[in-house]
């Protein structure tokens, strides 16, 4: 089995600033699919920098990145997002959905990028949202939610289109704790029922806990990766 | 699902939508009815000096314009005017014999502009029958005079009086006479009212000592947009080197440049109402460009390619120009059409102030359709430019960057 992500030899130097900032310092990294790892370390140690790499926002000073056997370190930012919508799905910190539409609408957005048809869509997206137990707010705005459920439905969005991998910067960073617990639990779940491969950063211990693999990095290097 | 987003986009802040959207309502509808008034008053304009006076084309002999004096006429044949009456759009012919006379009553003189017409004919041109408002109108070769309500006030002559005109005719002649006045008759404009005396064709061919001969033929055309066309088809029936034919424009060379200079100053003005509207739309795209960077890096990373957004922001604002495009058309199509059927007279002091300037006294609306969607038009073209803006913005987004910023 090879990886759905293979990172080499990653570099990535800041130099807008004055003094250029090394964030990624040689990383090296396989993500096997269906994988659930958090990427860990102190706050500036790299992390945002190398998940935005590896899901193709932004690209590494040296290094390259394999997402399904295709290099997209060197791609254009335009063949990029069209690579992201096929391939890659996203969870941020927050603000993840598009305040004008519902929460149906939402989840069904990248299906609706990629062209997908409409029943196809709503079906699927219905499912997920039963799945994280928020079907019942299939026709109210973000702001109508709270923000564990609005986290849950980016996590839906993100799984709705099968991409080959989830990125998920803190995803739980604005939650409390029964809000972390719950959607890490629904990650969790969806990693065994869907297979799907999750990355996600974090800082939180009880989050690094529900992880099955852990890397650690520290000055823009690993200093540790285990497997439970 | 881009018209959705773009619409729901609209409606996310209310208020500043309803600004945006009313300013341009307002705008569309303060320049329909500005325009509307300009152009009406100008077509008012060239139709009471053309329609009720020169005609939209008139036929005189060659060197006419330049010379008008009385010996500057050609003869009024049935041959010259079956070819003019079969033209098409020509409805008839007006012959007249025109030219300046003393008029003078009791101890009362005053220079006049003497008209020698073809009573039926003048009357389908004029409407000379409607203006009068004392005595009677002439009959052919009638022995009286209409004398016009200014003039008749003037020199304080009544319906019954004798009327004295001196003037020189034909080739010189002595041209002297009384005319009994028959009737009096009022025009709306000044000039014309303060002048004018109308005699029959005979009477006046008498006068002048000209005998089959007139001064100038108006036609009355059908549609004033065929005055191009029936000028051409004239100019190559009828011998050019005895005749000359002209158009209105010709005919009234100050009154077109007048209303060119004033029609300039009206767009100034819609421009500089335009330009202050359109600072307030460029306002509201900003603002909504730069509350969205987070949402734009958002949908962007997630996979929507940047022409798609655009189109979205695109037709967002493409939506609210046309909501207040539509909406200021809907408020003053009613109102216009209403002032184009009622026209606005004015009376009193103030009318009489107006009328010595020359120009009637009256508001008249114009509903000619450009008037509208020029306003459209100059709204779309600036929400176009504008919208530039945004559209660049996105085109130089960067996801990361947009997201680390918000
Ligand atoms: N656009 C940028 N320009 C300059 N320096 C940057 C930029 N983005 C990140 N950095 C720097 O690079 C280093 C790594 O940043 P990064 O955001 O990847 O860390 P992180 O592990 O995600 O931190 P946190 O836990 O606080 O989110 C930090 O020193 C940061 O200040
Ligand atoms: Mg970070």
């Amino acid at each position: 089995m090879s990886g759905v992500i293979k990172a080499e030899n990653l570099h990535k130097v800041y130099s807008e600033t004055k003094i250029p900032v090394k964030a990624l310092n040689g990383v090296n990294l396989e993500i096997m699919e269906g994988e659930f790892t958090a990427i860990v370390g102190p706050s500036g140690c790299g992390k945002t920098t190398l998940l935005n790499i590896i899901g193709g926002l932004d690209h590494p000073t040296m290094g390259n990145v394999l997402v399904a056997n295709e290099d997209i370190a060197n791609m254009k930012d335009g063949e990029l997002i069209d690579f992201r919508l096929k391939n890659i799905g996203f969870v941020f910190q927050a603000y993840n959905l598009i305040p004008v539409l519902t929460t149906l609408e939402n989840v069904e957005f990248i299906m609706l990028l990629q062209k997908q048809d409409k029943t196809q869509r709503e079906k699927r997206s219905m499912e997920l949202l039963e799945e994280m137990g928020i079907a019942d707010k299939a026709n109210m705005r973000p702001s109508e939610l709270s923000g564990g459920q609005q986290q849950r439905v980016a996590v839906a969005r993100a799984l709705a289109s099968k991409p080959k991998f989830i990125l998920a910067d803190e995803p739980t960073a604005n939650l409390d704790s029964k809000s972390t617990e719950n959607l890490l639990d629904i990650m969790a779940k969806m990693n065994k029922e869907e297979n799907a491969t999750f990355v996600f950063s974090t800082h939180d211990q009880r989050v690094i806990e529900k992880a099955k693999r852990i890397v650690t990095l520290e000055d823009g290097v690993i200093i540790s990766d285990v497997k439970k | 699902m881009y018209i959705k987003i773009a619409w729901r986009n609209i409606w996310r802040n209310k208020r500043r939508s309803l600004i945006t959207i009313g300013s341009i309502t307002f705008a569309v509808l303060l320049a329909c009815i500005m325009r509307s008034m300009q152009l009406g008053s100008y077509d008012r304009m060239i139709e009471n000096a053309a329609r009720f006076y020169t005609g939209y084309i008139q036929i005189h002999k060659a060197g006419y314009w330049d010379e008008k004096i009385i010996d500057n006429s050609f003869s009024w044949d049935q041959e010259l005017l079956a070819k003019v009456e079969n033209t098409e759009g020509v409805n008839s012919a007006v012959p007249r014999v025109e030219s300046f006379a003393l008029a003078s009553f009791e101890n009362k003189t005053k220079g006049g502009m003497v008209l020698g017409i073809s009573p039926e004919r003048e009357h389908e041109l004029t409407r000379i029958k409607d203006k009068m408002v004392e005595g009677e109108y002439l009959q052919d070769n009638d022995e009286g005079a209409v004398v016009s309500e200014g003039l008749a006030k003037y020199l304080k002559i009544g319906v019954g009086d004798t009327l004295v005109l001196i003037g020189q005719g034909y080739h010189g002649a002595n041209a002297a006479g009384l005319f009994f006045v028959k009737g009096i008759a009022k025009f709306p404009v000044p000039e014309q009212n303060n002048q004018t005396i109308f005699i029959s064709l005979k009477k006046a061919q008498w006068f002048y000592a000209m005998p089959d001969l007139i001064t100038s033929m108006s036609l009355v055309v059908d549609k004033a947009k065929n005055v191009d066309r029936i000028l051409a088809d004239l100019n190559g029936k009828l011998d050019m080197n005895y005749l000359e034919i002209m158009g209105w424009k010709d005919l009234m060379p100050d009154l077109l440049q007048g209303i060119e200079i004033d029609n300039i100053s009206g767009r100034i003005m819609l421009w500089i109402l335009y330009a202050v509207i359109g600072f307030g739309m460029f306002g509201t795209f900003m603002m909504m460009t730069a509350e969205r960077m987070y949402e734009f890096g958002v949908m962007m990373s997630i996979g929507m390619k940047r022409v798609k957004m655009q189109f979205s922001v695109f037709l967002e604002m493409l939506m609210m120009s046309s909501i207040g495009v539509i909406a200021g058309i809907s408020i003053s199509l009613p109102i216009l059409v209403y002032y184009f059927y009622n026209p606005v007279f004015m009376t009193g002091e103030k009318a009489e102030a107006i009328e010595q300037f020359g120009v009637e006294a009256a508001y008249f609306f114009s509903l000619q359709p450009s008037l509208f969607y020029n306003q459209a038009w100059a709204i779309f073209f600036m929400a176009w430019i504008l919208g530039f803006y945004p559209l660049y913005v996105i085109q130089r987004l960067k996801p990361v960057e947009a997201m680390r910023e918000a």
